[in-house]
């Protein structure tokens, strides 16, 4: 579903990705891992074309991404994308900030979007909190309703970036609890995060990226059995270790 | 010689002081609508990121912000009745003139407005698929405008203060009304001082009223 072939950027002169290929196929969930500044965000925006890139291709659903001619805006609406800053719309209510793209891009009519929006707000376990604003939710609440705004779409995949890497511990698992929902219910997942336990539970590969280059990727078990290059075996016992 | 303040002179004339408040407001109102309008426009073409359309707007502001209000309003009273080949009475040749001038320093308002509307939010915007038209409208305008209200008050205040100088041309806003009052009655002192606290009055409360937003909202 999502292909990635030897994908480079630069930022002037600074290459922030090199050589890039990866694959992630229907139904399948995908984890990226690495140390900051890997350029994990920067692969994951190129997915849905936020960013720019210089070199290579990439593939949704048969789509090219990087081809000047594709319809961006449509193919971003058959991908849900999660924020690590959860990124509401501030000066919507939680309602409008699930309904808006439902009435602007795919031109629900409001009984539809007001129905779907109760459905996935009762999904994600927030429908007491429909009209409250995002400053009046706790990150964990906003992160959800950020899921809820991705899936009203009906996407075909869903991209996270770090989406637990704000978030007080307290208020991690209830967002994961969401992901892994959602990944059981066969949803194809590209995940930028640092959660090893939710890789471990719902991850069919990992990839380990360094310095803009994918340095490991393997099925969860290879992973964490240890058949791991040095790099990836010094970030891990980094993060495991603290 | 305070003894002799005629405070009558300014009841009688009141509904003529008021006409002129009237047009004083409504010239401000117009041009601050207009001047928005066409100052957001300059800076979603400043930020379009086409050179072509950013040079025309940059042009336009720079243009602008060089010229003295006055010369401006007294070049389009000549100015736009020649363009349009009628006249048009010195309201609608002043109205003009305070859009396109009030539009160059809206342009740089809001281009900073837009501009401190964070990256992650345009991203968002764009993420559920809202094209670029849409995702300014719904997502980073209203975002940009809020940051901005303290400033656009601001420049509202400085814009009611500068209409006075349309007695340039002879329209009769509410310091000229004042003007020909206080030389019909021969009392310049009354009607000058009246005038002064009116601005005083209005312009103080303006300004309270956006420190008391700003609190309010943490604008
Ligand atoms: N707009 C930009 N301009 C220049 N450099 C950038 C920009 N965005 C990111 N970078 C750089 O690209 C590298 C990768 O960033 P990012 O993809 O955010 O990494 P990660 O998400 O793995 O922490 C970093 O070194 C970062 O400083
Ligand atoms: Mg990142």
């Amino acid at each position: 579903m999502i292909e990635l072939r030897n994908v480079s950027k630069w930022y002037g002169d600074f290459q922030v990705l090199d050589d890039c290929s990866t694959m992630v196929s229907k139904g399948e969930v995908v984890v990226v891992c690495g140390p900051s500044g890997s350029g994990k965000s920067t692969l994951i925006k190129c997915v849905n074309g936020l960013e720019e890139f210089q070199k290579g291709e990439i593939q949704f659903d048969g789509i090219s991404v990087g081809n000047k001619k594709t319809d961006l805006p449509k193919l971003r609406s058959k991908i849900g994308m999660v924020f690590q800053n959860f990124e509401l719309y501030p000066h919507l209510s939680v309602v409008n900030n699930i309904k808006l793209a439902q009435l602007k891009v795919l031109k629900r009519s409001k009984e539809e979007a007001d129905h779907k929006t109760i459905q996935l707000l009762e999904r994600v376990g927030l429908a007491d909190q429909s009209l409250k604003f995002p400053a009046q939710l706790s990150g964990g609440q906003q992160q959800r309703v950020a899921i809820a705004r991705a899936l009203a779409m009906d996407p075909i995949a869903m991209l996270f970036d770090e989406p637990t890497s704000a978030l007080d511990p307290e208020m991690i698992n209830e967002v994961l609890d969401v992901m892994v929902e959602l990944a059981k219910d066969g949803m194809t997942m590209m995940v930028v995060t640092h959660e090893m336990g939710f890789a471990r539970r719902v991850a069919k590969r990992i990839i380990f990226m360094d310095e803009g280059r994918i340095e490991e990727d393997c099925s969860t078990d290879e992973f964490f059995d240890s058949q791991r290059g040095v790099r990836a075996e010094a970030f891990l016992s980094k993060i495991l270790h603290h | 010689m305070f003894d002799q303040f005629d405070t009558n002179v300014i009841l009688e004339n009141l509904h003529f002081l008021i006409a002129g408040m009237q047009l004083t407001l409504l010239l401000t109102v117009a041009a601050i609508c207009g001047g928005l309008v066409l100052g957001t426009l300059l800076a979603l073409a400043r930020l379009s990121g086409f050179w072509i359309l950013s040079l025309i707007s940059s042009t336009y502001v720079n243009f602008f912000r060089s010229m003295p209000l006055i010369l401006v309003i007294f070049w389009f009273y000549f100015l736009v009745p020649l363009i349009l080949g009628q006249p048009v009475g010195g309201y609608y040749s002043v109205l003009i003139a305070f859009v396109l001038f009030e539009a160059a320093y809206y342009c740089e308002i809001i281009r900073a407005g837009i501009q401190s509307v964070r990256k992650g939010q345009v991203y968002a915007g764009q993420a559920v698929g809202l094209n670029y038209f849409q995702n300014m409208r719904y997502i980073v305008l209203p975002q940009a405008f809020r940051n901005m209200v303290p400033v656009l008050l601001t420049q509202a205040i400085i814009l009611f203060q500068d209409t006075s100088l349309v007695y340039v041309v002879g329209v009769k806003d509410f310091l000229v009304s004042a003007d020909l009052v206080a030389n019909r009655e021969n009392r310049i002192l009354e009607m000058f001082t009246t005038v002064a606290c009116v601005y005083l009055i209005m312009c103080l409360s303006g300004s309270i009223l956006i420190r008391k937003l700003q609190r309010r909202y943490a604008l």
